[in-house]
């Protein structure tokens, strides 16, 4: 499982970071990054929730 | 356990839902059913990029096809729930019944009609993909001049979109402070002072007395004796919770469907997004929101306590947030905020438009409000979350500086 953000969507809401704050990360410079690219198996619940909550349906899961 | 569960409302709430039940492993039937004909679109691209021509219609949609098919929704469009009768278990689809095992309502809401001006070409209002590609083919066509009726955020941002595309638009609101309802006085006043910097004609304590012509010739005649002409006329009122077909379904119904705090309407029968009407357990105050991320929340929320026991069943107690694009500034807000609470901007400046505040109320942080500051708001949002009070949040915010 791969996470995608794609960045010309993206608003820096930190939504995402509510929800997985090891994997998402909005810093101080406004953007956001993505600390864990691979996330575990086990965690396809929570991306999958990431994905769903988005308000811009910025983040993808690929595999 | 349940065998199948029927969702009225194939749209924000009701997607999300299903989408949900799946993903919980939840593998009996699944029928979402939606009056709308098209594949289930996001409504907020409606008022921003889909209206501004950047995006054709298909970037909105919920789901890409090929995510949904795998997931076995018996997906009904363009049918129409007409009755519901919970004792007997039964829905009317379409005028025919059927039986339900579990039901979730998420019928949504529908724009409030400016009163003489229903059936009048010309007049616009903007809820569906329809209304949208309506609008902005009028605007293709040449329209320059647009009056907006009401200045709430649906109205705010078709402004926003129509000044981008180099019309010139007048902005009518009936009540002296415009996004009041909302924001209260002074913030409000600050989000009208963006318009009124991007060039619009703001009008406020006037009301309209009547809307006369037809496209490209249109005139709003004002309470106070002067006149707008126009090609084309939005009216953004609010909108009215989509409860008609529940009328003697046995479920209470004021201004939404009445749930109780864990989303149950009635028994087998769950309520969510812009037709929930539920008991705030953080507050006790009784709630109806219609904002994007509580759709997604409390569909997933509701549709899983339909699953559930009364004994595991779980309250309902999010803290509402909406964000809305005006021009080039991004507006957040968390929390409700009450017309009367104390307003602090604890970042930035409302001068450059650019700044998040907080709302308070006896010792309790109430709301936060941001202008392009996403992060504070939602770093708010978790204060909000916590219950924290008024010093404790100014002295969190104290280190954003
Ligand atoms: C133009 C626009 C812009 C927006 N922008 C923002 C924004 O920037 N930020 C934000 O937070 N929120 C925004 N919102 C609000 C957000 O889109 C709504 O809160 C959300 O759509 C609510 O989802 P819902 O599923 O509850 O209801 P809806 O989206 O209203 O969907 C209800 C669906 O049920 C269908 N239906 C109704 N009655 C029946 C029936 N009897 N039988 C079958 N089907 C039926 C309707 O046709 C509709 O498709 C915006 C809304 C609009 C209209
Ligand atoms: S939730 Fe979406 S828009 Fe917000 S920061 Fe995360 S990826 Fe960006």
């Amino acid at each position: 499982m791969r996470i995608v953000v794609d960045y010309d969507l993206c608003e820096s809401n930190a939504i995402c970071m509510a929800i997985a704050p090891d994997v998402f990360e909005v810093r101080d410079d406004d953007f956001l990054y993505v600390l864990n690219e691979a996330p575990g198996e086990d965690r396809r619940g929570q991306m999958e929730e990431a994905v769903q909550r988005c308000p811009k349906q910025a983040i993808a899961i690929e595999g | 356990m349940r065998d199948s569960v029927t969702i009225v409302g194939a749209s924000l709430a009701g997607l999300r839902a299903a989408e949900t039940l799946r993903r919980d492993g939840f593998g009996g039937r699944i029928s979402l059913i939606g009056e709308e004909p098209h594949q289930p679109y996001d409504r907020p691209p409606l008022s921003k990029q889909v209206l501004a021509g950047d995006w054709e219609p298909e970037r909105a949609l919920l789901t890409p096809a090929e995510k949904l098919e795998p997931l076995g929704i018996d997906l009904r469009l363009g049918v129409r729930a007409t009755g519901l009768d919970v004792a007997a278990r039964q829905l009317e689809v379409d005028g025919v019944a059927e039986p339900f095992d579990g039901l979730l309502i998420a019928t949504g809401a529908r724009c409030r009609i400016l009163p003489g001006t229903e059936g009048l070409a010309g007049v616009h209002t903007l809820r569906t993909l329809d209304d949208c590609l309506a609008i902005r083919a009028a605007l293709d066509a040449g329209a320059d001049r647009m009056v907006v009726i009401g200045a709430g955020f649906i109205g705010a941002e078709v402004a926003s979109v129509a000044v981008g595309r180099g019309a010139s638009v007048t902005l009518v609101e009936a009540l002296p402070a415009p996004f009041a309802r909302l924001l209260g006085r002074e913030m409000g006043a600050v989000v009208a002072d963006v318009h009124v910097a991007n060039g619009v004609d703001l009008r406020c304590g006037v009301g309209v007395s009547s809307v006369v012509g037809g496209p490209g010739a249109m005139t709003v005649a004002m309470a106070d004796g002067s006149d707008v002409d126009a090609d084309l006329v939005v009216v953004g009122i609010g909108v009215v919770p989509n409860t008609g077909w529940l009328e003697g379904s046995g479920l209470t119904l004021d201004d939404g469907v009445v749930c109780d705090a864990t989303c149950l309407a009635g028994p087998n029968v769950v309520a969510a997004g812009d037709v929930a009407r539920w008991t705030d357990p953080r507050t006790g105050e009784s709630m109806r929101v219609e904002h994007w991320d509580n759709a997604v929340e409390q569909g997933r929320h509701a549709v899983r306590r339909l699953l559930a026991t009364d004994e595991e069943a779980e309250v309902y107690a999010p803290v509402p947030w909406f964000w809305s694009d005006q021009y080039d500034r991004k507006i957040q807000l968390a929390g409700r905020p009450h017309p009367d609470d104390e307003v602090r901007v604890v970042d930035g400046s409302t001068d450059e438009h650019r700044f998040a505040a907080f709302y308070g109320r006896r010792g309790q942080l109430t709301a936060v409000l941001g202008m392009n500051r996403p992060r504070q708001v939602m770093q708010g949002r978790g204060l909000l979350e916590q219950g924290a009070g008024w010093d404790d949040a100014l002295a969190v915010a104290a280190g954003w500086g």
